[in-house]
C-alpha cells in the first residue's frame, strides 16, 4: 500500500513537526509512505477567495503529484477536504481531468480516520500525562466525518484523559483568509473558543488542523495564558514533541 | 429598505463592542440551538426530511413558471385577484392601490419580510394612511421608530425585556412592567383595538399552495388569523419562490419548519387562507389580493446561486452562524440577516453593495448541514466570492497577493527557496517567546492575535535532510 503524504503548506512551514508525527503514525500502521518532493498548496485559499483560475493550477499540480498512489493522506481536514470534496468542480468543463479529480478524491483522507477506517489501528507509540480537550476543526468534522476516529485513537493513549468542553463544534473563526480580512471576527470566535478550553481545565488543546491551531494560540497566547498546550493530535498520538528547530 | 450592508466591518465592530447587545445574542443563541437539536429528534429521520424538503422545493424553482400559472389560476377560480409586482415599487404602488380602490384609511400587517425590501410601511404613511404591525416583534420595532430588524423570524430578537419594558412605558405612557406575559397583555390590549378598526390587512405568505391557491401563514400569535379575517380587504404579499405544489407538500415542509426555526413541533397557529367570504360563510375578507414580487427572484433563478431560492425563511442558518451569533443581525445592514442574506443581500441589492456579506463567512458550513432544505451555502457564498474577484471588486493588493502567491507555489524550487527564507525571518521575529506579536500586512491578524512563531526550518527540507542521513537503506 503505497500512500501518498500531504504535508500540507501550512505544516510545511509553521510545524513541521506534525508532519513527522504523522509519518511515524502511518509507518507504524503498515502504510509505505511517499512524499512527492514538488508538493506545495492545495490551492484551497485561492479558492475561498474566489480566485478559480489559480485554484485550479494548483489543483491540477496535486493531481499529478499524487495520483500515481493508492492514497492520499494529509494531517488536516481542511486540505483533505477541499481536494475530497472541491477539486472535481473545479473541472466541470473538462471531463478527463473531472475523472482524475474524482479518482483521487476517492482515495483522500485525514490522518486519524485513515488510521482507524483504512488501516484499523488501535495502538499508538504516543504517552501524555493530563488532561486534554479535543475541538472538531468544521471541514474534518463536516467535509470529512471526522468525529469519533480521533478520540478512538486518543483514549490508546496512556496517561492522557479526554475532557470535552462546551460547543466542541464550533468554529474557531480561523477561515482562512478570513482569519486577515476579518480580523476582529476572527480574533472574537477564537476568544469564545478558548473560554471554552479554559473552562474544560484541560491542560491542552487537541485538534486537527494547523489553520485552526495557530488562529486559536494566537488569541490565548494573546490573552495572557502561557501555560496550555496546543497540539496537533498527531503529535499527541505519536509522542513527537514540537521543539522549534527540530 | 435603505441599504448599508458596504459597512458590514463597521457595523460588527460596534455591535461587538455593545454589552448589552452582547448579552442579549448570547442568551438567544443557547435557546435556538439548543430548542431545534430537542425537536429534531422527535423525527424518525430527519435526512430523509430533508431531502424531501429539498425535492419539493427545488421541484417548484425547476418549474417556476408552471406552478405559477396554476396558483394564479386556482387562485382566480377561488375569487382572488392575482397581482405582479417586478420591483419592490411595483409592491408598494400596488398595495396603495387597493387600498385607494376601498377607501382604506388603516392598515394592519403580518409579518412580511417582503415589505421590508419595499419599505412598504414607509409608503402607506407617505400616501396618508396608518399602519400598524401585528407580529410582537414587528410591533415593536416599528413603535421604536421603525428601527430595522435583525432577524427574519423573531426581528427584535436583539431586544432585551427591558429595553422592551422601558419602550411600552415611553410610548404606551403605562406604568413600566417588568414580567414578559405583562408586556404581552399590553401590547395584545393595543393590537386588539386596531384589528377592530383596521379597514385592510396585508400579510406576507409562508407558501402560496399551487393546486388550491391558498396561502398559508406560519404564527405563534395568532395575529395572522385576525388581521386576515376581520378587515375587509386582505392582501398577501410574497416572492414568487415560495410556490408548493400541494397541501401535502406544506404537511412535509411544516415538519421541518418550525423545527429548524424555534425547536417547535408545531407552530401554534396554521392558516390556511383559500379565496374571499363565499355566500354564506362567516369568515373572511370581501376582498383577497395575492401579489407575487420578482424583485431580484428571477434573476436568482438564472444564476448559479439558484438554489438560494428554497428558503423557507426558518432562519435556522444564522441561529447557528458563528459569525452571526457575535455581531447580530444589524451589522448585516438589509433586510436579510446571516448566510443566507450573505446570498440574497448581494442577489437584490447589487453585488458591489454587498461584496463583504458573503466574504464574512469562516465557511464552517454550520448553516449548510442545519438548512431544512439543503442549500449549500457556504457554497453559494464561493460563487459569490468567485464574481467579485472576476469583477475586480477586491481590492488590487490582494488579487496581485494571490497572483504571487499562486505563481510560487506553482514553482517548488522558487517556492522552497522562498519559504525557507520565509520561516528563518519569522522564527527570529518570534524571538524567545516564540511567538509574533506584530507582522507587517497581516495585521488583521496581529491585531487580536499572537502568531505563534514557526519552527525555523520547512518541513521538506528536513524531510529532504532525514532522508539523505538514513542513506541508501531505504
Amino acid at each position: 500500500m503505497r500512500v501518498g503524504f500531504f504535508v500540507t503548506c501550512l505544516v510545511d512551514l509553521m510545524r513541521p513537526s506534525v508532519g513527522f508525527a504523522a509519518l511515524k503514525l502511518l509507518e507504524a500502521g503498515g502504510a509505505e509512505v511517499y512524499v512527492p518532493p514538488s508538493q506545495t498548496c492545495c490551492g484551497q485559499p485561492a479558492f475561498n477567495s474566489g480566485d478559480r483560475a489559480d485554484a485550479i493550477a494548483l489543483a491540477r499540480k496535486v493531481i499529478e503529484e499524487f495520483e500515481g498512489c493508492d492514497y492520499l493522506v494529509a494531517p488536516s481536514g481542511s486540505c483533505s477536504g477541499m481536494i475530497r470534496t472541491h477539486y472535481a468542480g473545479l473541472f466541470a468543463d473538462d471531463a478527463p481531468m473531472k475523472a482524475r479529480a474524482e479518482a483521487l478524491a476517492a482515495k483522500t483522507w485525514e490522518v486519524t480516520s485513515f488510521l482507524v477506517d483504512v488501516l484499523k489501528v488501535d495502538r499508538v507509540p504516543g504517552r501524555f500525562d493530563g488532561t486534554i480537550t479535543y475541538h472538531d476543526c468544521c471541514a474534518g468534522l463536516r467535509e470529512m466525518g471526522v468525529k469519533a476516529q480521533p478520540r478512538a485513537l486518543l483514549a490508546r493513549v496512556p496517561g492522557l484523559r479526554l475532557k470535552e468542553m462546551a460547543e466542541p463544534e464550533t468554529c474557531c473563526g480561523f477561515g482562512g483568509t478570513f482569519s486577515i480580512k476579518f480580523g476582529e471576527i476572527s480574533a472574537r470566535l477564537a476568544d469564545n473558543k478558548c473560554q471554552h478550553v479554559a473552562a474544560s481545565g484541560a491542560d491542552a488543546l487537541v485538534l486537527g488542523d494547523l489553520g485552526c491551531m495557530l488562529n486559536i494560540e494566537g488569541r490565548m497566547r494573546r490573552r495572557g495564558d502561557t501555560k496550555t498546550r496546543v497540539l496537533h493530535v498527531a503529535e499527541v498520538l505519536a509522542g513527537e514533541r514540537p521543539e522549534p528547530g527540530e | 429598505m435603505q441599504v448599508a450592508s458596504m459597512h458590514f466591518k463597521a457595523r460588527a465592530h460596534e455591535k461587538m463592542n455593545d454589552a448589552l447587545l452582547q448579552a442579549n445574542l448570547k442568551k438567544m443563541q443557547g435557546k435556538f440551538v439548543a430548542n431545534r437539536r430537542a425537536s429534531m429528534v422527535e423525527l424518525d429521520d430527519f435526512e430523509a426530511t430533508r431531502d424531501a424538503g429539498a425535492a419539493i422545493r427545488q421541484r417548484v424553482l425547476d418549474d417556476l413558471d408552471g406552478w405559477l400559472g396554476m396558483f394564479e389560476e386556482n387562485a382566480r377560480r377561488r375569487g382572488a385577484t392575482v397581482l405582479w409586482a417586478e420591483t419592490p415599487a411595483d409592491v408598494n404602488a400596488l398595495v396603495l392601490e387597493i387600498a385607494r380602490r376601498h377607501d382604506v384609511r388603516k392598515i394592519i400587517k403580518v409579518k412580511s419580510m417582503v415589505s421590508e425590501e419595499s419599505a412598504l410601511d414607509h409608503a402607506i404613511e407617505a400616501a396618508g394612511m396608518s399602519v400598524v404591525e401585528t407580529d410582537l416583534g414587528e410591533y415593536i420595532l416599528q413603535i421604536n421608530d421603525y428601527e430595522p430588524p435583525s432577524h427574519i423570524v423573531g426581528p427584535a430578537l436583539h431586544k432585551s425585556k427591558e429595553e422592551v419594558a422601558e419602550l411600552f412605558h415611553r410610548k404606551h405612557g403605562t406604568p413600566k412592567k417588568d414580567v414578559v406575559e405583562d408586556l404581552c397583555l399590553e401590547a395584545r390590549g393595543v393590537l386588539r383595538q386596531h384589528y377592530l378598526t383596521a379597514d385592510m390587512g396585508v400579510s406576507g405568505g409562508n407558501f402560496f399552495v399551487a393546486e388550491t391557491g391558498s396561502v398559508v401563514l406560519v404564527t405563534n400569535e395568532g395575529n395572522a388569523t385576525l388581521a386576515t379575517t376581520l378587515p375587509k380587504v386582505h392582501v398577501a404579499i410574497s416572492g414568487i419562490e415560495k410556490i408548493v405544489p400541494t397541501l401535502e407538500d406544506v404537511a412535509t415542509l411544516m415538519r421541518l419548519l418550525p423545527r429548524s426555526s424555534t425547536g417547535q413541533s408545531i407552530c401554534n397557529y396554521l392558516d390556511v387562507l383559500t379565496g374571499p367570504k363565499g355566500e354564506g360563510e362567516f369568515h373572511g375578507p370581501e376582498h383577497m389580493y395575492f401579489i407575487l414580487v420578482d424583485s431580484g427572484r428571477t434573476a436568482i433563478l438564472d444564476s448559479e446561486v439558484r438554489e438560494a431560492l428554497r428558503c423557507i425563511r426558518c432562519g435556522a442558518c444564522m441561529n447557528h452562524c458563528p459569525v452571526y451569533q457575535n455581531v447580530g443581525g444589524h451589522a448585516y445592514g438589509w433586510v436579510y440577516p446571516g448566510p443566507i442574506g450573505s446570498i440574497l443581500t448581494p442577489m437584490y441589492v447589487g453585488l458591489d453593495k454587498a461584496q463583504e456579506l458573503p466574504a464574512a463567512s469562516t465557511m464552517c458550513n454550520q448553516c449548510g448541514v442545519v438548512c431544512p432544505v439543503r442549500i449549500p451555502l457556504p457554497d453559494l457564498q464561493r460563487k459569490l466570492r468567485e464574481q467579485a474577484f472576476e469583477q475586480g471588486l477586491r481590492p488590487w493588493y490582494e488579487r496581485a497577493g494571490f497572483r504571487a502567491w499562486a505563481w510560487f507555489a506553482r514553482r517548488p524550487a522558487l517556492y522552497a527557496l522562498a519559504s525557507r527564507v520565509g520561516v528563518r525571518v519569522m522564527k527570529a521575529m518570534g524571538g524567545r517567546d516564540r511567538v509574533i506579536r506584530r507582522l507587517p500586512v497581516f495585521g488583521g491578524w496581529t491585531d487580536g492575535r499572537d502568531m505563534p512563531a514557526p519552527a525555523g526550518r520547512t518541513f521538506r527540507e528536513l524531510y529532504r535532510a532525514r532522508q539523505a542521513g538514513s542513506g541508501a537503506g531505504r
